[in-house]
């Protein structure tokens, strides 16, 4: 009974985590949380994950040939341009 | 008080993009980009002199001025490719064409942004367009999805061997994005990598709001779920 009211809390509470993140709002500071281990839990990880990302700057190289096809493009469209 | 580390709390930036200046994601219909882009993307806010030296000729229409600006922005375009799409080849495809695009409309370029913010949209666009023509409905994701995304929600009630706190590892981070289906790393990775508003990502993908929160929140879940899952399967290799 007691589970099965936490689990209908935490449902509550999940159902409102989006727009809660979503505006801004610190979850954290929410009355289910300061209550909730497994809610805490899963915020934080959801934290976790949204700090990691940030962290995700760009370190893919493209492949050497690529600027010939690029440059090979511009030049058929100049090509058809100057003839158009 | 510990306040939220969500990203949603971060000022937005002051660029401005002129509508004007970037193509559409859809040909034909009105630019759906809005105008007050908040780029993590350009977070070095100071003008490269060496990237303002070769606007000016690109835009000159010296070619190997362009050339320059390709090496400067070739990493960020094709990464952001990638990790929209998912795809090498795709991504090679599409930063071809962001590249070209970027030839045939250089001369447009007001600098009332950043040039980087400018040409990051640039290639937005240029991949959503592309999303769309193969008919990925980026509004209707959450269909387009396997079912089981609500309940693999729901099951964290009980999931109390998680915390990933501060110990997410780079490499699992880009895998669990790219196993994303595409409707969810798309607006993980505008919102959480690329540093968008939900009010810009609505714009760009003509969703709602609250569609743009409710996608991000269950794209989160779902790399939750993998993280958990991941290194359990690389101490199995």
């Amino acid at each position: 009974m007691t589970t099965d009211s936490n689990n209908s809390s935490c449902a509550k509470f999940q159902a409102q985590l989006p727009e809660l993140i979503g505006s801004g709002e610190i979850a954290s500071a929410h009355s289910h949380i300061q209550s909730c281990e497994l809610c805490r839990a899963l915020l934080a990880d959801l934290e976790t994950i949204a700090q990691a990302a940030r962290q995700l700057f760009p370190v893919e190289e493209p492949p050497d040939d690529l600027w010939e096809h690029i440059e090979s493009a511009i030049k058929n469209e100049r090509g058809s341009g100057e003839t158009g | 008080m510990p306040h939220s580390r969500f990203p949603e709390q971060l000022p937005d930036p002051a660029s401005q993009l002129p509508e004007s200046d970037i193509p559409s994601a859809v040909e034909g219909t009105p630019n759906p980009v809005p105008n007050s882009p908040s780029v993590a993307f350009a977070r070095s806010a100071e003008p490269d002199p060496i990237e303002s030296d070769a606007l000016s000729r690109a835009q000159a229409g010296d070619n190997h001025a362009f050339s320059q600006l390709y090496s400067l922005h070739k990493r960020r375009i094709y990464s952001l490719c990638l990790r929209m799409l998912g795809n090498v080849a795709e991504a090679e495809d599409l930063t071809q064409e962001a590249f070209l695009q970027l030839y045939r409309k250089i001369g447009t370029f007001r600098g009332d942004s950043a040039f980087s913010t400018w040409l990051h949209r640039l290639a937005i666009n240029v991949v959503l367009m592309h999303l769309r023509k193969k008919g990925l409905a980026v509004i209707s994701l959450d269909e387009a999805m396997e079912p089981a995304v609500e309940e693999r929600a729901g099951r964290s009630f009980g999931a109390a061997d998680l915390t990933l706190t501060g110990a997410i590892d780079r490499m699992a981070l880009e895998h669990a994005i790219d196993k994303l289906p595409a409707g969810y790393r798309l607006i993980f990775v505008l919102h959480d990598i690329e540093g968008y508003e939900h009010n810009e990502i609505a714009s760009m993908l003509d969703c709602s709001i609250g569609n743009s929160k409710s996608q991000l929140h269950k794209a989160r879940l779902k790399l939750r779920d993998a993280l958990r899952v991941y290194p359990r399967q690389e101490a199995q290799q």
